[in-house]
């Protein structure tokens, strides 16, 4: 198995500044100059830490938000390209529903793939609904423009024979021409996410990595299904690396550390929690039969699972040990961390890629510690897990 | 308490749900973005007074949404066939909020069958500056709170007794809104600019207290309309016309009276 360290870049002192919410509305005062250049800088020195230790690397952005100060995963993996040597860079993902000019970012593809000597991996996701409000693209009937603008991509990266037109319904392009073109051919391996069955087979049709994040309920659903379409597309089982996994992990030597690191990190899931209601869910994201029950209930609430397996209504706070029985926080000692993370992946009949977030409030003593410990002590016994049954790319 | 007839009618390839009731002068009522309703006690008092015809936008109701369907424009032109279609002469067309910005669309574009137009609290055009928005953001807000927009006394409706293919219904309405209305926002730049185009005698009906659209956007909507007329109803909010639905098709009633001599029903033309 693959372990790619994740963190949201986020500017975490505003959680405990700001009062209410921390996303589209709240503003940008809060933040000190100098207290974000050293946090920013602190994080991609942590990911040099993981490149060093042997971890991938995966990056994201969001908009309009004190949970993260990331704005593009291309801006945050241009600098990645060149301060790390061998890790896999993860882009996951770049928010397609948010973007109006997919040309653009298949330029930005190719040039991190070609700086970084072929080492990216990318995912053209839809994006979290609510910063629609902030990209004030139409949520409404948007997935033909999502397929549309990743087609686009696609044959951008992969069309290499001189320019070609392209007049879509939502796109319009008279010479498409990507210069350089990528250093891996045709072009980086490409990823998803969804909480969808429907796009879990889309992504099967499409040989991409599917991922699945920090839902272990999404998962036990999703990775059959894409099975079961690959096998039916492609007249063999999917490998293991086509199958991902992202999972919040607090890890110490002790176990109460651990734990206590892992509610650290849970701090982040708390923040993502403050946002107005006004803007989770924007027309049209839902279809109306989902749309219809929030209608009915009065109420819209974020896709995080509120119940633990039993049935059991879980606390309104995020808690560390209820996010280890829902499987999508692993925390503890080394051994309890691989001994969770091993008994999920049995019961999903397993998986090639963790996607392990840290973040949170850990300070960076902390993050580069429980990064050794991990590397040294859970890492290889993943590498173990998957031996033989992992298919690279 | 007059019959009401649905059917479904071809214009401009596609198909809408028309709910027909009552007898007198053609009145064609677009609805706003929450879609239909007949058996309101706006329609149906409407259609004591009224031949009202009222079809649910293409992507509301039972009507299709084809693809080439995706603007307020797109609706205006499906509009202008659906009258033709039915031959109807002497309408009263009638639109409340994007019904209004509809209206406004076609009469900006072909008014010779219409004996007048009545805009209520339209939304549609932008009158301001760049950094002003002049029109509440219908989509800033849950769908299941707008009522606290619409309303005079900001009551929200109730959707917990209503059937699941009902509040379907009512969520693709709103999808479908926001199709034609998300960006820019609730309006067409180039309306305003159009507005003087319009040639039918037109009223401007507002609710005195919109929490959507101000009187004063009402005014400035009216005052690109030449001859148009402005009539505040108080107590009424941005939909006037179930605020104040006696005091909202009497005002119909006596527009209708003085746009032409006497009412002209459809059987007569036909």
């Amino acid at each position: 198995m693959q372990t790619w360290y994740f963190s949201e870049q986020s500017y975490h002192p505003a959680w405990e500044q700001v009062k209410g919410d921390i996303r589209i509305n709240t503003s940008s005062d809060v933040v000190d100059p100098a207290v974000a250049h050293q946090l920013l800088k602190r994080y991609m020195d942590e990911w040099v830490v993981a490149d060093e230790l042997g971890f991938d690397i995966m990056v994201n952005e969001h908009h309009a938000t004190h949970t993260c100060m990331s704005v593009s995963c291309m801006l945050t993996l241009s600098i990645l390209a060149n301060r790390t040597k061998k890790a896999r860079l993860l882009a996951l993902g770049v928010p397609l529903l948010n973007r109006y000019d997919p040309f653009r970012i298949a330029e930005e593809i190719a040039y991190v793939d070609m700086m970084s000597g072929g080492r990216l991996e990318v995912g053209l996701v839809k994006g979290t609904p609510f910063e629609l409000y902030v990209s004030n693209a139409n949520p409404s009937h948007s997935m033909g423009r999502y397929w549309e603008a990743h087609d686009l991509i696609e044959k951008a990266l992969t069309h290499q024979s001189g320019p070609f037109s392209w007049e879509g319904e939502n796109f319009h392009y008279r010479y498409v021409n990507v210069i350089p073109r990528c250093f891996q051919q045709p072009r980086p391996p490409m990823w998803l996410t969804t909480l969808s069955a429907s796009t879990a087979a889309e992504a099967a049709r499409r040989n991409m990595v599917l991922a699945i994040t920090a839902s272990a309920p999404t998962a036990r659903g999703a990775y059959p299904l894409y099975r079961q379409e690959y096998m039916k597309i492609f007249q063999k089982p999917a490998g293991l690396d086509k199958l991902a996994f992202l999972g919040y992990v607090g890890i110490a030597k002790d176990r109460a550390t651990g734990l206590a690191r892992g509610q650290k990190v849970l701090k982040f899931v708390e923040a993502t929690e403050r946002t107005s209601p006004n803007f989770i869910m924007p027309p049209g994201i839902m279809p109306p039969s989902g749309a219809a029950k929030m209608l009915k209930a009065g109420e819209v609430r974020s896709h995080r699972t509120r119940v633990l397996p039993d049935g059991t209504p879980m606390s309104s706070k995020p808690l560390v040990g209820e996010y280890i029985k829902n499987s999508v926080m692993f925390s503890g000692t080394p051994d309890d961390v691989f001994n969770q993370l091993k008994e999920f992946y049995d019961s999903v009949d397993g998986f090639g890629h963790f996607l392990m977030q840290m973040g949170g409030t850990l300070t960076s003593e902390e993050t580069v510690d429980s990064l050794e410990l991990f590397a040294r002590e859970v890492a290889p016994r993943l590498r173990e897990l998957t031996n033989g049954k992992f298919v690279t790319h | 308490m007059a019959a009401t007839n649905f059917s479904i009618e071809k214009a401009a390839n596609v198909k809408l749900e028309v709910c027909r009731s009552g007898n007198g002068r053609p009145l064609v009522f677009l609805h706003p973005g929450d879609g239909l309703d007949c058996e309101s006690r706006f329609f149906t008092e409407l259609a004591q007074e009224f031949d009202v015809i009222a079809p649910s936008h293409p992507g509301f109701g039972g009507s299709d949404l084809p693809d080439h369907v995706t603007t307020v424009d797109d609706i205006s032109y499906v509009y202008l066939d659906f009258l033709a279609n039915l031959n109807l002469k002497q309408v009263l067309l009638v639109g409340v909020s994007l019904g209004a910005w509809i209206a406004a669309e076609m009469a900006t574009k072909c008014t010779h069958r219409l004996a007048g137009l009545v805009l209520a609290d339209s939304i549609g055009a932008k009158f301001g500056d760049r950094h002003t928005r002049e029109i509440a953001d219908l989509f800033s807000v849950p769908q299941y709170r707008l009522g606290e927009l619409f309303y005079y006394d900001g009551h929200r409706k109730e959707f917990a007794n209503q059937t699941d293919g009902q509040l379907e219904r009512l969520a693709r309405n709103h999808e479908t809104f926001a199709l034609l209305a998300w960006s820019p926002t609730l309006h067409n730049p180039k309306l305003r600019r159009r507005l003087g185009l319009i040639d039918v005698p037109t009223l401007l009906l507002w609710g005195g207290d919109d929490k959507v659209v101000s009187p004063d956007y009402g005014r400035q909507f009216a005052a690109e309309i030449h001859g148009s007329r402005f009539e505040l109803i108080e107590k009424a909010g941005h939909y006037a016309h179930e605020d104040q639905t006696e005091q909202f098709i009497a005002r119909l009633k006596e527009f209708s009276e003085q746009v032409t001599g006497s009412s002209v029903t459809t059987s007569a033309i036909l």
